[in-house]
């Protein structure tokens, strides 16, 4: 979703696939055109059940092979599982966070965590204890073997408590998004501001790029007292806007219908602000 | 850095320069300029107008987003346009969100009446817009200009009105929703 926000606009070009095209090409031979199907039918959300069950299948596709052995068609295939909602791809999921390719495990955790099913948490866990050793981070680090990220941003989504021991191991991973991917996890799994801060703090960094990724945790997490932090990070305004959009829609999420709080009105101000 | 200083200092002699940085392809020195012209306000208008007829894409971009700044009616073809028109979305947003910034006791009496239609009829069409923040800047113009004819003209802002009731059924993305109350409680 927030992709999309990049490109100037969708082409046309894109769309003049048709479903029955896009469903046919991706049981074809030619393999671009069987990545591009699957790509496309999670982007238009075609939620169809053959569309559904062709990627699953797809899941286990020995075809399409880089040359570092990575999988390209079951990484688009993984991704448009999330975007489709159809919990019937929960379990196939869960087993291609065993795949070899790290592309696709990534895509598996986040998808995992955009259906919402937290029957998926033991194994998200076993992923991330790739990463410790007892109560402590690997010795050999930066430690690029898991997509500690997308597992940590998926177990806080899912609501997964009983990680919190172990989430809060990665606060001191050398990696910085990483560390704010725990920081938004446990945040969401115990409210506690001291994590919203960390991201806040986050916002006032070196590296544009990771400005950019505090701001969405932050939205994601939709955590108030950043809204004028927000507002001020060195960035671009379409990014801040998004951020700030996630906190607006928290806000109305907890007060109740058609009662703007406070905190919402302030938010809009300040997104009037960056138009 | 120079393009700041010469921001802050706000002098009329800046604007060439100022202009000149729009069309730089550096963000910062872009952002620091837009400030700079918006600050400096009417002597900039002219100038940015004619530097639309004809430079790169990214320094029209720039150029819209001053002009949707300084609110001079003479902008306002411009942002017309490209809060229809223009294929970013984040120059829609920024021309729609200066259609609602326009001074109005600026532009000649016989001119007003025609102006604000052509306003009003744009809003409406920049609201279906497909991007979200776009929609959300509409709104906030829309909200501006129901005020600013609350008095001259009573029928366009009960229209505005009319139609924040049907937007805010239809529309599915819960900011722009929130931003149509925000409006409707004015």
């Amino acid at each position: 979703m927030s992709l999309d926000v990049f490109a100037p606009d969708e082409s046309s070009s894109s769309e003049s696939l048709t479903i029955g095209q896009a469903i046919a090409n991706l049981q074809g031979e030619d393999l671009g055109l069987r990545m591009y199907a699957a790509w496309w039918l999670g982007r238009f959300r075609v939620r169809e059940p053959v569309a559904v069950s062709l990627l699953i299948q797809a899941l286990e596709d020995e075809a399409d092979r880089t040359e570092e052995g990575g999988y390209p068609l079951r990484r688009n295939a993984a991704r448009a599982l999330g975007k489709l909602g159809d919990r019937q791809a929960v379990l196939p999921l869960i087993q291609s966070l065993d795949c070899s390719d790290f592309y696709v495990r990534e895509a598996a955790a986040q998808s995992l965590e955009m259906l919402g099913d937290p029957v998926c948490i033991p194994n998200l866990i076993s992923l991330l204890k790739a990463g410790l050793q007892g109560n402590h981070l690997v010795p050999n680090q930066p430690d690029f073997s898991q997509p500690y990220d997308a597992i940590l941003e998926a177990l806080g989504t899912l609501g997964a408590t009983v990680a919190v021991p172990l989430i809060s191991l990665f606060l001191d991973h050398p990696i910085e998004r990483i560390q704010y991917a725990a920081a938004r996890a446990m945040y969401q799994l115990t409210q506690d501001v001291i994590y919203g801060e960390r991201l806040v703090q986050a916002l006032a960094g070196k590296d544009l790029q990771l400005r950019r990724s505090a701001l969405a945790d932050l939205g994601a997490i939709g955590y108030l007292p950043a809204a004028e932090a927000i507002a001020q990070t060195l960035a671009e305004n379409s990014i801040k806007l998004i951020a700030l959009k996630g906190l607006l829609e928290h806000q109305i999420y907890m007060s109740p219908s058609n009662e703007l709080s406070e905190g919402a009105v302030r938010v809009m101000t300040l997104m009037d602000g960056l138009l | 850095e120079a393009v700041e200083q010469l921001s802050a200092a706000r002098l009329e002699a800046a604007i060439p320069t100022l202009i000149a940085a729009l069309g730089y392809n550096n963000p910062g020195a872009a952002v620091a300029a837009v400030e700079g012209l918006i600050e400096i306000g009417k002597p900039a208008v002219t100038p940015l107008i004619e530097l639309l007829d004809g430079y790169n894409y990214g320094a029209r971009a720039w150029a819209i987003r001053a002009l949707a700044g300084i609110g001079d009616p003479r902008g306002l073809e411009m942002l017309l346009d490209a809060a229809k028109n223009d294929f970013s979305f984040s120059v829609r947003r920024g021309a729609a969100r200066g259609l609602g910034t326009i001074a109005w006791e600026d532009l000649p009496p016989e001119q007003l009446q025609s102006a604000q239609t052509q306003v009003l009829e744009t809003l409406l069409q920049v609201s279906q817009d497909h991007q979200w923040v776009v929609r959300y800047a509409a709104v906030t113009a829309l909200q501006k200009l129901a005020i600013a004819v609350a008095i001259s003209h009573t029928d366009w802002a009960m229209q505005i009105i009319t139609h924040f009731d049907r937007q805010v059924e239809s529309e599915d993305n819960l900011t722009v929703i929130a931003r149509i109350w925000l409006a409707q409680r004015e």
